[in-house]
């Protein structure tokens, strides 16, 4: 992962020297904060580590493709949590329509009832409704309220907001500032993707696809290819015919466009953010103040939250364990990187992005790692683990063990049985329970995963 | 005074009294400009608090900016709707103080640290509410005037329905844009700066800003041209297509909606002086005789010659539905 200068880095820490409010005792660590895109997620991201999960419900929440709770499985997320002491928030994030207001009061009842801790919020109607109908709901303003500067914080603070969810554009500099003038709990995002825009000032799917952005349906119309044209206006000459727009086609425009392609045969200009990288920065992350850190990703898969959470969760312990002697181990980034699906980088927090902080060719990368087995037992006295399987994996393949609290071995797989003992040439069905020695203890959820490719 | 008194009885009688034509205005000529060809009101200001303005007035003029409109008998607001960062607040005080002084007839805000900031300086000034895209129902609406809004400027991308519930239930003025394109996407990031850099291209004296007429075509949307450009405050996507309600004005007159806002971003002055015209026409023509009012296909051909030809004219998202 490309670096920023070492002075950029040296100066943004030394700025963070003055005295920050923080709701953080000394020796306190800060949250790690997990998304829940489904139930099983949630269970992962507790167990792994996280302090709190986000989840969305079934109204009111962005990402209205994700597996949302239904009451039920809010109140299953709720009991897991407690048995680990994790707290459980839901994302009711949108920017309301008239037709959204009327069932807000009841939602909100409903998730103060079933014992969630507090709502992620960017609508000040739903803030109010919530003040009013559910005051024992912490709220949370999103980051889709574009939270930049202190005094916007200082004024959400007096509305009785308990925490301030930041923009993404913002610099350690900025959050020094913010946390020298106001004294209320921030969370940052540390991980995960990222708009390219300010967050909740983008409606291009709105236009391209008559989808609300705002309310759920973003369709990522950022990540797409767009090509750049010189002439809005009548002083160029429409273009005829065919023209050549980038490096991989041309293109017939619509009728009565004038102008000339500004970058013919090169790449196509994109508006695609690299996800956001954290983990090599921990201490100055810890030395901000910040009372929240959070991972996004509710789209992503088993794989990715147990991945990350469990880097995240080892950095921040191995600190608080040695400040002074902290080091960032080098398999705490090669975790991350078996589980990023596009290139990473370390967004506004050193100051603004620049061109190689964004996708410019085929952005996403192939993950070289497929999540494989789910350890559900373990047999001491014989050495055997049964797992439960979530995709194809045989006799003599190498796989990798990984869990909470830092497993990671690598093992080829001998002996494959199913729980009968009669043996087995593949696992070949998912959830399938099969059996096999394997090199050292693990424990149920740990997970285990197979290099793809050409080393399948 | 008598137009606000007039302006303010529309709510209540439900539409009688006019609406209000408001432009934004880049520069002195363009004030002057734009009220002769008949905007009630127009709004101005600096990049430093606005976003998105055709032109920045500094400080040191903005006085005679209001002053000039107020001697041809309009309204001026100042626009302060950035989303703000730490470095501009230690100057946002003095900045509001200074419009106040000169009269300003409001201050249009998005960000709440402008009310922080009329807190500190005891500065009492109408706002006007405008959070671009997420000002988007009467609950919302009110909790804003509720903090002292006088107005509140609607999202561009509410349907017409949508535009008349919100004015039945809102306590306040109800601006709507009726003419223009619209933004679509705003960013911090300098994007058009980094593709040139991606490409490994010199930037000196490179233009990425409005002026230089740029626009984005989508890979499966050939017929759509989508202008951006870079300024301090980010990079900026604009819609593809113009508003224009002109035809359809009189449904908004109907319901007594406040203020019909036209976006003359990247448009020439001639361009908005003709649009000005036209809905002045529209609007004049109703005031006198509801009853009998018809739209004059007439008042639309001056628009339509000087249309962009790759630019269309649509009713935006009036008369759309949205899934999510």
């Amino acid at each position: 992962m490309a670096k920023t200068t070492v002075t950029r880095q040296q100066a943004a820490v030394r700025t963070v020297e003055r005295p920050l409010y923080t709701k953080l005792k000394p020796g306190q660590k800060p949250e790690l904060l997990a998304p829940g895109g489904s139930l099983e997620k949630l269970k992962f991201a507790v167990h792994y580590g996280a302090d709190a999960v986000y989840i969305g419900g079934q109204k009111y929440g962005l990402r209205s493709n994700a597996d949302n709770f239904t009451f039920d499985e809010m109140r299953e997320a709720v009991e897991f949590a407690n048995r680990y002491g994790a707290k459980v928030f839901v994302a009711a994030n949108i920017y309301a329509h008239n037709e959204d207001i009327a069932g807000i009061e009841d939602y909100l009842r409903n998730l103060q009832d079933i014992g969630i801790a507090a709502i992620i919020v960017a609508d000040p109607a739903i803030i109010e409704t919530c003040k009013r109908a559910a005051p024992k709901l912490e709220i949370h303003l999103s980051t889709q309220q574009s939270t930049v500067n202190w005094q916007a914080v200082q004024f959400w603070k007096e509305e009785g907001v308990h925490r301030v969810v930041l923009a993404r554009e913002t610099t350690f500099e900025e959050i020094a500032e913010i946390k020298r003038h106001v004294d209320i709990e921030i969370e940052t995002f540390i991980h995960g993707a990222m708009c390219s825009s300010y967050s909740g000032r983008c409606v291009l799917s709105n236009h391209f696809t008559d989808r609300d952005s705002n309310r759920g349906g973003c369709c990522q119309s950022c990540r797409w290819k767009y090509d750049l044209f010189e002439g809005g206006g009548d002083e160029f000459e429409p273009i005829p015919g065919e023209v050549e727009v980038n490096a991989h086609r041309t293109m017939r425009l619509g009728e009565g466009m004038g102008g000339v392609p500004l970058f013919p045969g090169e790449d196509p200009f994109m508006m695609s953010a690299k996800d956001l990288c954290m983990i090599e920065h921990i201490p100055e992350m810890i030395r901000s103040g910040v009372e929240s850190f959070k991972i996004e990703g509710r789209m992503k898969s088993i794989h990715y939250v147990a991945t990350v959470v469990n880097a995240y969760r080892q950095a921040i312990d191995a600190y608080f364990a040695d400040p002074d002697g902290y080091e960032l181990k080098e398999e705490w980034l090669q975790e991350i990187y078996k589980a990023a699906n596009r290139p990473l980088n370390t967004g506004f927090f050193f100051g603004p992005p620049g061109h190689k902080d964004h996708i410019f060719g085929p952005g996403d990368k192939r993950i070289d790692y497929d999540f494989a087995g789910l350890v559900v037992d373990y047999d001491e006295a014989s050495g055997v683990t049964t797992v439960e399987q979530r995709n194809h994996f045989k006799p003599g393949q190498e796989v990798e063990f990984f869990g909470p609290g830092g497993t990671l071995f690598k093992q080829k797989i001998g002996e494959l049985t199913d729980e009968e003992g009669h043996p087995l040439d593949a696992a070949r069905h998912p959830l399938q329970r099969v059996r096999f020695k394997v090199d050292r203890p693990v424990k149920p959820m740990d997970m285990m995963r197979k290099r793809t490719g050409k080393k399948a | 005074m008598n137009e606000q008194a007039e302006r303010g009885a529309a709510g209540e009688t439900g539409g009688r009294a006019k609406p209000e034509l408001l432009i934004g205005a880049g520069s002195m000529d363009e004030i002057a400009a734009y009220i002769d060809a008949g905007a009630d009101a127009v709004s101005f200001g600096e990049q430093r608090f606005g976003m998105r303005l055709p032109g920045d007035i500094p400080e040191d003029r903005i006085g005679d900016a209001i002053r000039l409109a107020h001697a041809k008998g309009a309204k001026a607001y100042v626009v302060c709707n950035g989303i703000l960062h730490n470095e501009v607040l230690p100057a946002l005080p003095g900045y509001l103080q200074t419009v106040a002084e000169a009269g300003a007839d409001a201050v249009v805000f998005g960000d709440p640290a402008v009310l922080i900031a009329m807190r500190q300086t005891g500065v009492k000034l109408p706002l006007h509410w405008n959070a671009e895209m997420t000002s988007t129902n009467y609950v919302t609406a009110n909790y804003w005037i509720s903090k002292g809004a006088t107005r509140v400027f609607l999202a561009r991308e509410l349907n017409l329905d949508e535009v008349i519930e919100i004015k039945r239930h809102v306590r306040a003025e109800v601006q709507v844009q009726v003419h223009g394109m619209t933004n679509i996407y705003h960013s911090k990031r300098t994007l058009l700066t980094n593709y040139w850099q991606h490409q490994g291209r010199a930037l000196d004296g490179e233009r990425l800003d409005a002026g230089r007429k740029l626009y984005l075509v989508e890979e499966e949307r050939r017929e759509e041209k989508y202008p951006v450009y870079e300024d301090a405050n980010g990079t900026h996507v604009m819609s593809a297509d113009d508003i224009c309600m002109l035809e359809s004005l009189h449904e908004l007159m109907e319901v007594g909606i406040d203020s019909f806002r036209i976006e003359g971003l990247l448009k020439k002055v001639e361009y908005n002086v003709a649009v000005l015209r036209s809905y002045r026409q529209a609007i004049d023509a109703y005031a006198a005789d509801p009853d009998g009012y018809s739209f004059d296909e007439s008042w639309l051909e001056p628009i339509r010659r000087l249309q962009d030809p790759g630019r269309e004219l649509s009713f935006g998202f009036f008369y759309k539905e949205q899934v999510y």
